[in-house]
């Protein structure tokens, strides 16, 4: 028996080997052509982090963090690569239209991997002193800002996937809010998947908000065409003393795609960030997501949904480390599942020896809509500190037959009430949107959604 | 209006139903009464289609269709309301969305118009008053966080709102104070019309000081063993069930 399982170790990870192989020979050979066509900051950990990425590999199963989403077989495709940035023939500010009403955000757009130059009016109007634009040109305008903080969150963690994105990224997004600067208007960023082959991006985003700021984003993720795609995005970022910071991930893309979402925060003291993942549809996704509370009276909401069905995974991967004393974080994450779906949570919380005075609650709720969908969770708490109060809940069922019940004894079709209750379920997340225009939407989408929808935002002609 | 011939029913392969049968016409009350164990909430649950009960013998006709072949809501759409003994909350699910799908959907079903917002207020807060209920009430979710009796108050409101043509009240007192007691008495008199029905089970004689019977039926192991007029269940009240056996 066991000679039996390290046998089917050994293939599996030769198997690994020769799909990490063709990216070594592909780094080795073109080095100097991915430093030439990249953001400068980018090339100085770049070495150091290809070196990593040949230690660690790509995750399999076997690996601890992965255990919940088996990446293999997404990992086998081949990819192309645009190592050389050459243009993808689109202008997404002529054929997309977001129809969220009334939410008037600075728009952007990021092509695959590359920022997409814009003159878009309304960006004309960002408060003085805003940057928003591709990292490569950062690198050159702003090196001092960017060099300050790039890497230095992503080389701390230890992650294959997070070290082939420094290995292999080239450019992404940057955005700098000075001191004091209250955004009146949400960031949209979209992320546009488009290639006529199976495709893969890496890319590196920055968010810089200073001190006493408040930003709020939007990044959506959307693909274009048919084929196999492969997203690797990381994102740095810091948020200073009495900032204020909201990060909205809504990703509704083709069940072709495979996404792999790290999003790194630091927090300094007094501040205050909301992350809200949002998955309504999709392939295989992984977000990895690790806040750090590295000031006292910090606070921290992470929340986040998904509404899967068909063969979709979704996998949050979540740590809260709560570094200094008197913060608050609150966690909060909801699946719903049919079919053949798959869901992974695991929620990390790090309570650090001197953190006292902790409050610290993690909540994962999940609904089987069919006995072949499956969900696995894990609370991972390790607290260090004895003056805290951190509580933690999970669980796994099904819809409550005898509201059903109840609903239907007043005349609620069977379906109608299946969505309603539903809907109810998904809806204390949706509450942690303190975007009004984009909470209606995202009810409107979720509806959609439950109803058997493919929940696409009506006016966006991107999603198929 | 009612007709029941010989019904059998099941829950978990075990038989709680022995032969009912019962005539309800239009404009009657009928009391069902009985201990513990007895079959009342089954009979109830059955008559509107509740999934967890398996009929294994007998039949239903409600206004001239085989009741046993409609779906719940397709039953509640043609007028039947059960005052549920144990009312669900419904987390997440407002009373006011709740309530609005429930009257639209049941229009649906009859081919009516869905109900304009403004009407639709307005019948709210009309109904709100019959019962005496708390304003409040009907924005929070359903029966969430209510106390006993807000949830038999909240029952009856709904039987307000969608005027059933057969009301089945399944223990719609217990829990409740003499003057909750009142109140969804009178609620439920004032909703009475020549053209509809109701069935109202209960343990105690009691609430049948405020809704009148016509008849009374004792339901025992699964069959009715006694039909009577008001009288009976002032006889119940005072020897208990045990000379009927």
């Amino acid at each position: 028996m066991t000679k039996n399982k390290t046998d089917v170790q050994v293939r599996e990870k030769k198997e690994t080997v020769l799909f990490e192989q063709q990216y070594i020979e592909l780094y080795e050979q073109y080095t100097d052509t991915i430093c030439s066509h990249s953001a400068t900051a980018l090339n100085a950990g770049r070495d150091k982090a290809f070196k990593k990425f040949r230690e660690l590999g790509f995750p399999t199963p076997q690996v601890e963090n992965y255990k919940y989403t088996d990446l293999r077989e997404p990992l086998s495709v081949d990819y192309g690569l645009n190592i050389k940035r050459v243009n993808f023939p689109i202008n997404p500010y002529d054929v997309f239209k977001c129809d969220v009403p009334g939410i008037s955000a600075y728009l952007y757009f990021v092509v695959n991997d590359a920022f997409y130059p814009t003159n878009y009016e309304r960006n004309k109007s960002l408060p003085e002193g805003v940057i928003v634009t591709s990292l490569r040109q950062a690198s050159e305008e702003h090196s001092e800002l960017v060099e300050k903080h790039i890497s230095k969150l992503a080389d701390k963690q230890n992650d294959g996937l997070v070290a082939f994105n420094g290995a292999f990224a080239q450019d992404g997004f940057f955005i700098y809010v000075p001191k004091n600067v209250i955004l009146d208007r949400p960031i949209q960023i979209i992320n546009i998947m488009r290639s006529d082959v199976d495709f893969m991006a890496n890319s590196r985003n920055l968010v810089v908000v200073e001190q006493g700021a408040k930003a709020q984003m939007l990044v959506c993720d959307h693909t274009v065409d048919d084929v196999r795609f492969f997203s690797n995005r990381v994102t740095e970022v810091f948020v200073g003393e009495n900032a204020f910071y909201e990060h909205y991930k809504l990703e509704s893309v083709s069940r072709e795609t495979t996404d792999v979402s790290t999003l790194l925060i630091k927090q300094e003291q007094n501040s205050n960030v909301l992350g809200n993942l949002l998955t309504l549809h999709n392939g295989v996704s992984r977000n990895n997501v690790e806040i750090a509370l590295d000031g006292e009276n910090c606070e921290t909401h992470l929340c986040g949904m998904a509404l899967s069905d068909g063969k979709q995974v979704v996998d949050n991967f979540t740590s809260i480390l709560h570094n200094k004393p008197n913060s608050h974080s609150n966690e909060l994450f909801k699946y719903i599942l049919d079919d053949e779906a798959k869901g992974g949570f695991t929620g990390r919380l790090y309570v650090e020896k001197d953190a006292q005075k902790t409050l610290a609650y993690q909540n994962n709720k999940n609904i089987l809509l069919k006995r072949t969908a499956k969900m696995r969770t894990r609370p991972q708490l390790e607290i260090f500190a004895d003056d805290v109060k951190c509580s933690h809940g999970a669980t796994i069922g099904q819809l409550d037959e005898k509201a059903m019940f109840y609903m239907r004894q007043r005349g609620i079709p069977e379906k109608e009430a299946r969505m309603l209750l539903m809907f109810a379920f998904a809806a204390d997340v949706i509450e942690f949107i303190r975007i009004d225009a984009l909470k209606d939407r995202i009810k409107k989408m979720v509806e959609k959604r439950l109803r058997g929808g493919h929940s696409k935002c009506d006016g966006c002609s991107f999603c198929s | 209006m009612l007709e029941i011939k010989n019904l059998h029913a099941s829950v978990n392969g075990k038989e709680i139903l022995k032969g009912i049968d019962l005539t309800v016409n239009k404009g009657e009350v009928h009391a069902i009464m009985g201990p513990n164990g007895s079959g009342k909430s089954t009979l109830a649950s059955v008559i509107t289609g509740n999934p967890a009960f398996e009929v294994t013998k007998g039949k239903i006709t409600y206004e001239g269709q085989d009741l046993l072949e409609m779906a719940p809501e397709q039953r509640a759409g043609a007028g039947v309301f059960l005052s549920f003994q144990y009312p669900v909350e419904i987390p997440g699910v407002s009373m006011v969305n709740f309530m609005r799908a429930a009257i639209n959907e049941q229009r649906k079903f009859r081919g009516e118009e869905p109900l304009s917002a403004s009407d639709f207020l307005r019948l709210m807060r009309e109904k709100k008053e019959l019962v005496e209920m708390d304003s409040q009430l009907t924005s929070r979710s359903v029966n969430e966080g209510f106390s006993g009796g807000e949830k038999k108050r909240n029952e009856i409101f709904q039987m307000a709102m969608l005027n059933p043509k057969l009301a089945i009240l399944d223990e719609t007192d217990s829990g409740l104070d003499i003057d909750a007691l009142r109140i969804v008495a009178n609620g439920v008199n004032k909703l009475k019309t020549p053209e509809n029905a109701s069935i109202v089970i209960t343990h105690y004689q009691r609430l049948l000081d405020y809704i009148v019977p016509d008849f009374v039926h004792v339901l025992y192991d699964g069959k009715i063993i006694k039909t009577g007029y008001k009288t009976l269940a002032l006889e119940l009240e005072e020897k208990g069930y045990d000379w009927l056996k």
